[in-house]
C-alpha cells in the first residue's frame, strides 16, 4: 500500500510503483518514423541557419533534419556525431527552447519551431539501438593525455583524442562515469539508464581507460599527470554547492538538491526514496526546477520553488517554469530564506520578501512569510571544488583560453569547471571537443 | 448557394463533378454509391469487345509519389480496362441509369480498331439508355501493346475513322478521350473534330514509372521483381492537362469544342481553373481513390462559394473565361517591368529567396547584417524564384514599375504602351510597329 502525499514528515513509498514508473516517464517521448518524416518535412533548410549558430556544439541541423527525410536516420546521426559525440544526451537534455529552437525560423513565424531536438534523439537513437560505433581511430600517434573527470566535456574531449589516435586515460572521482549525466540530469530526460549505454557506446571507439575512483587531490597530484602525460585535461565541473546564509540551516530535512537528485538518479527502486511531505526548493536554476518537479513526482503534496529574484532574471527557461507549474510546483519570486523553523527537524522556512533595484541589489521589504516544509532543498549554485594549486582562476573558475588552455603548459580544461560559456551539457560537450582538437594540435606540432 | 447544374452536350447533370472511368466507376456498387454521395455523373470503367474479359496482374498495380506527410501527390497505375463481362457491364448500367435519371451516364469504350467491332457494341450500349459514350484512346498501357488506347490515340487518322465509325453508328454525344503521350495535343483533337466528336475529354493518364526499388532493383509496382511503365495521374498531372485543355480551347480549329477536364482535380479551385481554360465540366479519378466519393461535398460547395463571391450565376458565366488570356510567348508584353519586394515585417530570414537568388538566379538579393534580406533594384530581373521558394505567403511580392521610372537593372525608362518580342529591335525578324 503507497503512503499517499498526506504522510506526515519525510516519508518513502508515498506512490506506488506503477504511477512512480508512469510518472518519470520520458519528458518528450520518442518519434515513432512516421512522426519523425512529418516533423522532419517541417524544416525549411534555411540558409546560414540560426538553429546551427545557436547550437554550441554547430550541428549542421538542417543537413541532419533532410536526412532524416530522405529515410537515413541513421546518416542523420553521423552528422549529429561528427559535432557531438554526446548528441543522444544533448537531444534529451539540452534546453532547445533557449538554443536551437529558440533561432528556428518558424518559431519567429508561428511560435512553433521544428522539433530539433526530437529530431536529433529519432536519428541518434535509430544509429545507437544498432550498437555500432559510427568512427574509426586514426593511426596512433604514441601520445598519451591524461582526462580528469568523466563527464560530458571529459568524454566529448577523450573520444575526440582517441578518435585522432592518441591514448587516453580518464580519472573519475566517483566509482561511476557520466559526470551530471549520470547523477543530475533529471530522471524523467534519461529514461532506461542512458546515461550508462551512452558512455558504453562512446567507448567503443577504443584507446580509452576509464578509471574509476580515482580523485585529483586525493592520492592524484596534477604534477603527477603532467609528467606521466603529454597533456592533461581537466573537466571535473563543479563539486561544491553554495551554502544558504539561514538560520536554522543546519536543521534534518534541509540537504542540497543535486545529492537529492544524485540519490533519485541511483535508485534502484523509487518507492524507497523517501521525500517530504511539503518541499521547499530555495533557488531559480534548472537545478531548483528539477529537484522541486522530482519532489511532486515521487508525490510530494506541496513543493514551492523559492527564488530571490523576479521571474525574469530566473536561470530556468520559461519552459521549464511552465514545466514545474504543470507538475502542481508552486514557483514564488522576489522572497529569501531568513531562517528554517522547527524542533531538531525543519517545519517550516521564513521568507522574506525582496526588492530588486536596477542593479540587481536585493533589499528586504520587511514582510516576511512562513511556509510548512519538513524538507528544503538547497539550489542556490554549485562552485570550483579543489583546483589544484598553480591555475589562474576567473570568477570562480579556471580561467581558460577560447581553445580551453589553462595557466598551466600542457594542462586545458573545459565543462562548468571552466571560464565562459553556460552550465550545460551541450557546452561541456563543445569545450572538450575543441579542447581537444587543440591538444591534437598541438602534440602533433600542427598549432 | 450558386446553381451547379451544368449542360455538357444537352446532357444534364447536377454539378459539373463527373467520376472519370476507371475504379470508382467499375461497377453498379459503385456507382450507386457514387451517386448518392453527390456526383453529378459518371463515366463507366471502359468496356471491352464481347469474348472473354481481359485479365488484370494480381500483384500491385499502383505507384505512388508522396508530398509531405504521405500526401498523395501522382499515381501510377498497370490496371487495364474492366476486367468483368460486358453483359454484365450492360445490365448493370441500364439498372443504374433507371434509377438515376438526373445523373450523367457515359460508357466508355475500347474496342479492336476495326469497324465490325464497334458496330457491334455500339447498339448494346445504346440499349442501356446512356447519355453518351466516351471512346477511350488514351490508356498507355496493357491495351496499346494490342493495338487500342493510346495506339489509336497516337495516330490522328485512327482517331478520326472510329470517330466518324461511331457517329454512324450511335446517335448521342460521342466524346473523344485523348492521350496526353503525344507531342502536340491539338492534333488528335483537331482529328476527333473532323471525325464528327461532339466533345473531347483530357487527359489519360501519362507513361511513367514512378520508383525504382533500390534493393531488388525493379520499377514499382513490382510483379514478381519486374516492372512495367504504367500511368501517372493526381495532382502532379494537373499542369500538363490545364496546359493541353487551353491548347485545344484556344486552336481556331478546335475552338468551341466542348472539353471535359481530367487530371488532378482534387479541389474546387482545380475544377474552375479547367473550366475557365475551357472545360465545360471536369472529371475525377485520383482524388476520389485517394479520399473517397465524400470529396465531391467539398468541390461543390467550393465552386459554389466562388460562384457567389464572384457574382456568377450559372458555370456557363465562367466556362472559357480565360482563354483569351493564354497566348504565345511572342505576345507577352516586354515592357512590363517589375521588381521582387520583400516585407520585413513578415519576412522570417529563413534565407530561402537569398540561397535561391544567389546560387541559381541573378544575385539581386544581399543578406545585410542581423539577416535582413534586401533585392538589389539593379540586378532583380523580377524571375519569381524568390516568391515561389519563400515559404511565407506574400512576404516577397512583384510590383511593377511604374511607366516613367528608370529600371535600376537596365537603365531604361519604363514606357507606358505594350510591346512585345515580335516588335523587339533584338529580333532579326521583328515588324515595325506601325
Ligand atoms: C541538477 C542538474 C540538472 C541539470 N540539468 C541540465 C539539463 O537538463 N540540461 C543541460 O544542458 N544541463 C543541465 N545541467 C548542467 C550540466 O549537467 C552540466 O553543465 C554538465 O554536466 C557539465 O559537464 P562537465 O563535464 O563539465 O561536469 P560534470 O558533469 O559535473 O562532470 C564532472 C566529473 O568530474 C568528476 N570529478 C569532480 N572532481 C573530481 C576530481 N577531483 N577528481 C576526479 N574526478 C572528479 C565528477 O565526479 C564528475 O563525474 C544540470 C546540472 C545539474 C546540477
Ligand atoms: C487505376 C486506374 C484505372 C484507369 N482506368 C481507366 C479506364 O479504364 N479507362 C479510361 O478511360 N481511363 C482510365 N483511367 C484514367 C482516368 O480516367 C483519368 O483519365 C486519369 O486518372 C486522370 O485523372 P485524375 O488525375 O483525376 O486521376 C484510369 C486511371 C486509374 C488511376
Ligand atoms: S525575382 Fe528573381 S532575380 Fe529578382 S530577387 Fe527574386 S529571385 Fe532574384
Amino acid at each position: 500500500m503507497s503512503q499517499g502525499s498526506m504522510a506526515p514528515g519525510i516519508a518513502a513509498g508515498r506512490l506506488d510503483s506503477a504511477t512512480l514508473a508512469e510518472n518519470f516517464q520520458d519528458l518528450h517521448p520518442p518519434y515513432a518514423p512516421h512522426e519523425a518524416a512529418v516533423a522532419a518535412d517541417r524544416c525549411y533548410f534555411c540558409y546560414d541557419a540560426p538553429c546551427v549558430t545557436a547550437c554550441p556544439t554547430d550541428i549542421d541541423i538542417p543537413l541532419f533534419i533532410r536526412q532524416i527525410s530522405t529515410g537515413q536516420p541513421e546518416a542523420a546521426a553521423q552528422t549529429i556525431f561528427e559535432q557531438n559525440i554526446l548528441g543522444g544526451m544533448c537531444a534529451r537534455v539540452c534546453p532547445t527552447e533557449t538554443l536551437c529552437e529558440e533561432a528556428c525560423v518558424r518559431e519567429a513565424a508561428e511560435g512553433k519551431p521544428v522539433e530539433i531536438g526530437r529530431l536529433q534523439r529519432f536519428a541518434t537513437d535509430t544509429l545507437m539501438a544498432r550498437d555500432v560505433h559510427p568512427f574509426t581511430r586514426a593511426a596512433p600517434t604514441r601520445k598519451r593525455v591524461a582526462v580528469v573527470g568523466a563527464g560530458p566535456a571529459g568524454l566529448a574531449c577523450a573520444h575526440r583524442l582517441a578518435m585522432l589516435g592518441h591514448d587516453v586515460v580518464i580519472h573519475e572521482g566517483r566509482d561511476k562515469a557520466g559526470g551530471l549525466n549520470e547523477f543530475g540530469i533529471a530522471a524523467y530526460k534519461s529514461t532506461n539508464n542512458f546515461a550508462a549505454s551512452e558512455v558504453d557506446w562512446l567507448m567503443q571507439i577504443g584507446g580509452i581507460t576509464m578509471k574509476t575512483g580515482v580523485r585529483l587531490g586525493d592520492g592524484l597530484a596534477l604534477a603527477s599527470l603532467q609528467q606521466e602525460f603529454d597533456a592533461v585535461f581537466l573537466s571535473v565541473g563543479l563539486a561544491g554547492v553554495n551554502a544558504l546564509r539561514a538560520d536554522g540551516d543546519d536543521k534534518d530535512g534541509v540537504g542540497d538538491a543535486v545529492d537529492f537528485i544524485a540519490d533519485l538518479r541511483q535508485a534502484d527502486d523509487l518507492t524507497t526514496l523517501p521525500v517530504g511531505r511539503d518541499v521547499v526548493v530555495i533557488g531559480g536554476g534548472m537545478t531548483a526546477i528539477d529537484a522541486a518537479v522530482q519532489s511532486r513526482l515521487l508525490g510530494a503534496e506541496n513543493v514551492t520553488v523559492a527564488y530571490r529574484r523576479s521571474r525574469a532574471r530566473m536561470g530556468a527557461s520559461r519552459f521549464e517554469q511552465d514545466l514545474a507549474a504543470s507538475k502542481g510546483v508552486k514557483l514564488m519570486f522576489n522572497v529569501q530564506p531568513v531562517a528554517v523553523h522547527g524542533n531538531g527537524a525543519a517545519r517550516e522556512v521564513e521568507l522574506a520578501y525582496t526588492v530588486e533595484d536596477g542593479d540587481g541589489a536585493l533589499t528586504p521589504t520587511g514582510e516576511t512569510v512562513r511556509i510548512k516544509a519538513d524538507q528544503v532543498w538547497r539550489a542556490i549554485g554549485q562552485t570550483l571544488q579543489g583546483s589544484p594549486d598553480g591555475l589562474d582562476i576567473d570568477g570562480g573558475k579556471i580561467a581558460v583560453s577560447e581553445a580551453g588552455r589553462t595557466s598551466l603548459h600542457g594542462v586545458w580544461a573545459g565543462g562548468d569547471c571552466a571560464s565562459g560559456g553556460d552550465d550545460l551539457t551541450v557546452t561541456a560537450v563543445a569545450e572538450g571537443r575543441d579542447a581537444a582538437m587543440d591538444i591534437h594540435a598541438r602534440l602533433t606540432n600542427t598549432g | 448557394m450558386a446553381d451547379l447544374r451544368t449542360d455538357f452536350l444537352g446532357i444534364s447533370s447536377p454539378n459539373p463533378f463527373w467520376l472519370a472511368s476507371a475504379p470508382p466507376t467499375d461497377k453498379e456498387y459503385n456507382v450507386r454509391r457514387a451517386f448518392e454521395a453527390g456526383w453529378g455523373g459518371v463515366v463507366w470503367k471502359t468496356l471491352g469487345a464481347e469474348g472473354p474479359p481481359v485479365v488484370n496482374v494480381n500483384g500491385p498495380r499502383y505507384g505512388v509519389i508522396y508530398g509531405a506527410d504521405r500526401r498523395v501527390l501522382g499515381i501510377n497505375n498497370i490496371e487495364l480496362i474492366t476486367d468483368r463481362p460486358l453483359e454484365t457491364n450492360l445490365e448493370e448500367m441500364a439498372r443504374v441509369k433507371a434509377d438515376y435519371p438526373d445523373r450523367a451516364l457515359i460508357a466508355s469504350i475500347m474496342v479492336p480498331c476495326d469497324e465490325a467491332s464497334w458496330k457491334a457494341i455500339l447498339p448494346r450500349v445504346a440499349e442501356t439508355g446512356c447519355d453518351g459514350i466516351e471512346l477511350n484512346f488514351g490508356c498507355p498501357h496493357g491495351m496499346s501493346e494490342r493495338g487500342m488506347g493510346a495506339a489509336v490515340g497516337q495516330v490522328p487518322e485512327y482517331i478520326e475513322m472510329v470517330t466518324r465509325w461511331c457517329k454512324q453508328y450511335y446517335d448521342r454525344p460521342v466524346i473523344v478521350k485523348l492521350t496526353p503521350n503525344i507531342t502536340d495535343i491539338r492534333h488528335p483533337a483537331r482529328a476527333a473534330r473532323n471525325g464528327g466528336a461532339d466533345a473531347v475529354s483530357l487527359i489519360n493518364t501519362v507513361s511513367s514509372i514512378t520508383s525504382v526499388n533500390l534493393d531488388d532493383f525493379s520499377p514499382e509496382p513490382s510483379i514478381d521483381g519486374k516492372g512495367s511503365h504504367g500511368g501517372y495521374c493526381g495532382p502532379a498531372v494537373k499542369p500538363i492537362a490545364l496546359n493541353m485543355v487551353a491548347e485545344i480551347a484556344r486552336d481556331p480549329e478546335t475552338h468551341g469544342l466542348p472539353i471535359s477536364g481530367i487530371g488532378g482535380v482534387t479541389t474546387w479551385r482545380d475544377a474552375a481553373e479547367f473550366m475557365v481554360l475551357g472545360a465545360g465540366n471536369v472529371q475525377v479519378c485520383t482524388a476520389a481513390m485517394t479520399y473517397g466519393f465524400r470529396v465531391v461535398e467539398e468541390m461543390k460547395r467550393g465552386l459554389s462559394q466562388w460562384m457567389d463571391e464572384k457574382g456568377y450565376t450559372a458555370t456557363s458565366d465562367f466556362i472559357g473565361k480565360a482563354v483569351p488570356n493564354v497566348t504565345d510567348w511572342q505576345y507577352l508584353n516586354l515592357n512590363f517591368v517589375a521588381k521582387a519586394r520583400i516585407d520585413q515585417d513578415s519576412c522570417i530570414k529563413c534565407g530561402r529567396c537569398y540561397a535561391a537568388c544567389e546560387d541559381t538566379s541573378h544575385q539581386a538579393i544581399w543578406m545585410h547584417e542581423d539577416r535582413v534580406f534586401e533585392v538589389n533594384d539593379a540586378e532583380c530581373v523580377a524571375c519569381n524564384l524568390c516568391v515561389d521558394v519563400c515559404p511565407v505567403e506574400n512576404c516577397i511580392t512583384m510590383e511593377r514599375l511604374a511607366p516613367g521610372t528608370v529600371d535600376a537593372r537596365t537603365g531604361k525608362v519604363v514606357v507606358e504602351e505594350y510591346g512585345n518580342w515580335t516588335q523587339h529591335p533584338n529580333n532579326p525578324s521583328a515588324q515595325a510597329a506601325e
